[in-house]
């Protein structure tokens, strides 16, 4: 292994810029003579916009323009997409209302964009939009996904009759129902996956200039898939032809899912500028975060599951409301349907499973993919009724997980997936062995003693990663195909650029990409670029999200990297005068194998770029590309044990500590690999103590929009974590890698919600599991 | 419009800027150091942490005008050259950071903190980021290299 290869906890290569100051975020791009968007809110939840008069603020300093829906149509701006296909059980397609990036006759939630001012400075930009006027006529919102269906509920979009959007269905009903006839034991459970808002640090923001005489645009965003951007503003949206499009997201602070998305601002921003002729930027301020940011979860849930007399699951059956928000965002009904029921085998091998969902509108921000997307609902449904069924039925969490674990692979699941490989039992093992679980017994009796109540709970994972197959995704309704393409550019003096279609905010890539190739050519990683987020400098590529950059990105480059090598190898075969076959590439050199002869790889990159001594018929340079399209989906497993104490005077849970035993197969830098579990968990741990979006009942305000009265985990919230790995290597993609961004928030909120319904000795307790929540649990027991 | 006369990272600046100007845009938008971020607008998420005469301050919850006459450090202004800051180097080392976002404010944080309480324990560490979020890093290995920093005998700026 090269010293900073594959499985090496190399420091970061793209720390220095921000430890010093020096990153580049896209609000702190210098463009000239930029000017200022400040967008006009809908106050209402719902409501008619009878008039909006524009022309205090058109008089008003330093405003160079006010734009409305009426604008929007006469540029014939096209409206935002939803690009994932979902039937109805009855074969209907969903229900896709139009979403216009300025809502030009109804306001649909808090915070809908309803106009826009341009000025030159962001204070004027603000002042002007005070002065602009619209009169509205309120109409009654609902925002409780649970009541969106009922009769007589708000209408919110014509089409889509009781709001609802499809109702959609997976697995054998049939059989399900047979399953339940015969159980000698049924479990069911009630459950409501809180909704989330993402709250990345670095708040959306954009940045669009247009070049008139060429007709150009370039639009500087926080994307975590550029190149996906580009081609909705120019084949769905309409503003400009991809060729005349640059898209450009620099350093990104923070994504989880919140910044996949395309966005009526972003959109509005665009076109702004070529209709005014202006650069146009707009920042989002931290209640234009909590209240545009797609949010995430917020699903209502009833699920069942029957056993055998052995104690072995024969049946899961699933009911799932998603609440997907006014509108449909950009990949929302993907995720409470194939990133969600899918996955409802977990790590359990279950005969027969039957998954219903209702998506519904309602009068909130749209709801789309945030950390975990679907998988971490289906998690919590799995692992709250495992927990639920083995106290009904009186055998030990982690035994009736034991009886129930998949052991042979690969293994076919009646909800679509197929895993390739896993070993549930050796991740549960590290994991138990980790926390010290066999001797919780004493620490119980310990705490008691001092009039704290302890719990242990138990959460066993899995998801699907390395998102995926093209074909597969494109027979389940996706509009895209979920490939990764790479370049590996080898400079004449053997440094090397690689271009990905990938996107780091976060994730490390400069880093552990180039790790792969320092492992592959022995180069070492200061010699190798990775290049990220400009549409005009890499191809294509879809971006990073669903854990995907591991499993398929740095596939696409092995590819690229496994053509440059096949193609120096002929060169410094011929230069050493050697066949091909006995040519070996070790440790940076070309050697022929059981001689002295050797030749550095720099010295093949210049001979190829010199070109006076080829082999004949071979082209000059080196530089390969490669799109590569994954056979399946990866699935990391794993899991984890919390153990909390609750103070029974006051409700308040305390972490004791936390354990997370993961198998991401190969792990390429494992200190990476730990961050990105610790992140993860917060995230989760945030989701079951903390977090949770309200709106209300009534009015449809949004209760929790600022960080004061919406609880983000603090570093005094949570404890140091154990993390460990097991390994068994992914199957379908050459590095043997599954993905592990996702995990943490996957797997822990049933972890810790499970831990608390033991330490109190009660079935159901909803999240967050707030001091008030947990101490009325204690009450009403 | 109001004069501001500030000494920043060690070099005196003045200014003219709109009375209602927040220190944290006269930081990135007149100064152009845009490496101390915004992240909220309720003084709660710590990305505008600067030290205003040696003491951490959130530059999002002051004026301009108030910070006249005194004398700041940003986080460009940390490091002695190529030098790191001690502070710097751990959240290096440590893989304290991600996204990179909170990271200026939370190593102005940390500083400030070991400045004040040099060897603290980990639920000191922990209770004074208090005022600073992050999303990315669960916090385990920036509380890490604070540790390892107080460990190593402080980080005096």
């Amino acid at each position: 292994m090269a010293h900073d290869g594959i499985g090496a906890r190399v420091p970061r290569k793209e720390d220095r810029r921000f430890i010093t100051g020096q990153g580049n975020y896209t609000d702190d791009i210098p463009v000239k003579n930029v000017t200022h968007a400040e967008f006009v809110r809908s106050p209402h939840a719902h409501a008619r916009i009878v008039r909006i008069d524009t022309s205090a603020a058109l008089a008003a300093p330093g405003v160079i323009g006010v734009l409305t829906g009426t604008e929007l149509a006469e540029d014939k701006v096209g409206g935002l997409i939803c690009g994932w296909m979902i039937h109805s059980k009855d074969g209907s397609p969903m229900k896709a209302a139009p979403y216009a990036p300025l809502t030009p006759d109804v306001a649909r939630f808090v915070g809908n964009a309803v106009a826009v001012v341009v000025a030159e400075t962001k204070n004027q930009a603000r002042d002007a939009a005070e002065l602009i006027e619209v009169e509205y006529e309120e109409l009654p919102a609902v925002v409780d996904p649970a009541k969106a269906q009922a009769q007589g509920a708000p209408q919110i979009h014509a089409e889509a009759p009781g709001n609802t959007i499809y109702q959609w269905s997976l697995g054998d009903k049939d059989a399900v129902d047979r399953a339940f006839a015969g159980a000698a034991h049924r479990v069911d459970l009630d459950l409501i996956n809180n909704r989330l808002v993402p709250n990345a640090i670095e708040p959306r923001s954009a940045t669009a200039v247009y070049d008139r005489a060429e007709g150009r645009f370039t639009l500087y965003t926080t994307s975590q898939n550029p190149h996906v951007t580009r081609l909705v503003l120019s084949a769905f949206i309409g503003l400009a032809p991809e060729h005349k499009l640059r898209v450009v997201a620099p350093d990104v602070g923070g994504g989880f899912g919140s910044k996949i998305f395309i966005y009526p601002e972003e959109t509005v921003c665009l076109w702004a500028a070529r209709r005014l002729g202006v650069p146009v930027k707009w920042t989002a301020d931290r209640r234009e975060s909590f209240l545009t940011d797609a949010h995430g979860r917020d699903h209502v849930t009833h699920a069942e599951m029957a056993f055998d007399g052995n104690q072995k699951i024969v049946g899961l059956r699933v009911k799932t409301i998603a609440n997907l928000g006014a509108y449909m965002s950009t990949f929302s009904s993907s995720v409470p349907t194939y990133l969600y029921a899918t996955l409802l085998s977990g790590q359990y091998d279950i005969p027969a499973i039957y998954a219903e969902v209702d998506a519904v509108y309602t009068n909130t921000a749209p709801v789309d993919a945030y950390r975990g997307a679907g998988r971490p609902e289906a998690t919590y449904v799995l692992e709250r009724l495992m927990d639920v069924a083995a106290s009904r039925l009186g055998v030990g969490p982690a035994e009736l997980r034991q009886k129930n674990f998949i052991r042979s692979f690969p293994h076919q699941t009646p909800v679509i997936m197929t895993y390739d490989t896993g070993d549930y039992e050796a991740s549960l093992d590290a994991a138990l062995k980790a926390a010290r679980y066999s001797e919780f017994p004493a620490r119980r009796s310990e705490a008691s003693a001092g009039g704290k109540l302890r719990g242990i709970g138990l959460s066993c994972y899995i998801e699907a990663c390395g998102i995926a197959p093209s074909q597969a995704v494109g027979s389940l309704g996706a509009g895209v195909g979920l490939w990764e393409s790479a370049e590996v550019r080898v400079n004449p003096v053997g440094t090397i650029e690689v271009l990905t279609g990938c996107h780091s905010h976060g994730q490390g890539h400069e880093t552990t990409f180039a790790q792969l190739v320092a492992e592959r050519f022995g180069v070492p990683i200061d010699q190798v670029s990775i290049v990220h987020g400009d549409t005009d400098k890499v191809q294509f590529g879809m971006g990073t999200y669903g854990s995907r950059s591991g499993a398929v990105g740095m596939s696409a480059i092995n590819k690229a990297l496994e053509r440059v090598e096949a193609k120096a190898k002929r060169i410094a075969a011929h230069l050493m005068e050697a066949a091909e076959s006995d040519v070996e590439l070790a440790n940076g050199e070309f050697v022929v194998v059981g001689t002295d002869k050797k030749i550095a790889f720099a010295n093949v990159a210049l001979a190829a770029y010199t070109a006076h001594n080829l082999p004949a018929g071979t082209e000059p340079g080196l530089k390969e590309g490669a799109f590569y399209d994954p056979q399946n989906f990866t699935f990391p497993a794993g899991t984890y044990v919390c153990e909390v104490e609750v103070d029974p005077k006051t409700g308040e849970v305390t972490i004791i500590q936390f354990t997370a035993a993961d198998d991401f197969g190969t792990v390429i830098n494992p200190m990476i690999v730990e961050g990105q579990v610790h992140g993860g968990l917060a995230q989760g741990i945030g989701q079951a103590l903390l977090e949770g979006c309200r709106y209300d009942t009534d009015s449809g305000q949004l209760m929790t929009a600022t960080f004061m009265d919406y609880a983000m985990p603090r570093a005094r919230d949570l404890v140091s974590f154990s993390v460990s790995t097991t390994v068994t290597p992914c199957k379908t993609n050459p590095l043997g890698v599954k993905g592990c961004g996702e995990a943490g928030a996957i797997g822990s909120p049933a972890a810790v919600i499970n831990a608390i319904t033991n330490a109190l000795g009660i079935e159901r307790l909803d999240m967050p599991a707030t001091a008030q929540r947990v101490w009325q649990a204690t009450r009403a027991h | 419009m109001v004069q501001i006369n500030v000494k920043v990272n060690g070099r005196a600046v003045s200014r003219q800027v709109e009375d209602r100007t927040l220190l944290v845009e006269f930081v990135r938008e007149t100064l152009g150091l845009t490496g101390t971020h915004v992240g909220c607008d309720t003084g709660q998420c710590g990305a505008c942490v600067i030290h205003l005469n040696g003491r951490a301050i959130k530059s999002c919850t002051m004026m301009a005008a108030q910070a006249s006459g005194a004398e700041i450090t940003t986080i460009e202004g940390l490091a002695k050259g190529d030098q790191l800051h001690p502070m710097q180097a751990a959240f290096h080392r440590h893989h304290a950071l991600q996204c990179g976002f909170c990271t200026p404010g939370m190593i102005m944080t940390a500083v400030d903190l070991l400045n004040r309480i040099p060897h603290p324990d980990e639920a000191t560490i922990r209770a004074n980021l208090d005022g600073n979020l992050c999303r990315c890093t669960g916090y385990h290995n920036i509380v890490k290299a604070i540790a390892a920093v107080a460990q190593g005998g402080g980080a005096s700026a």
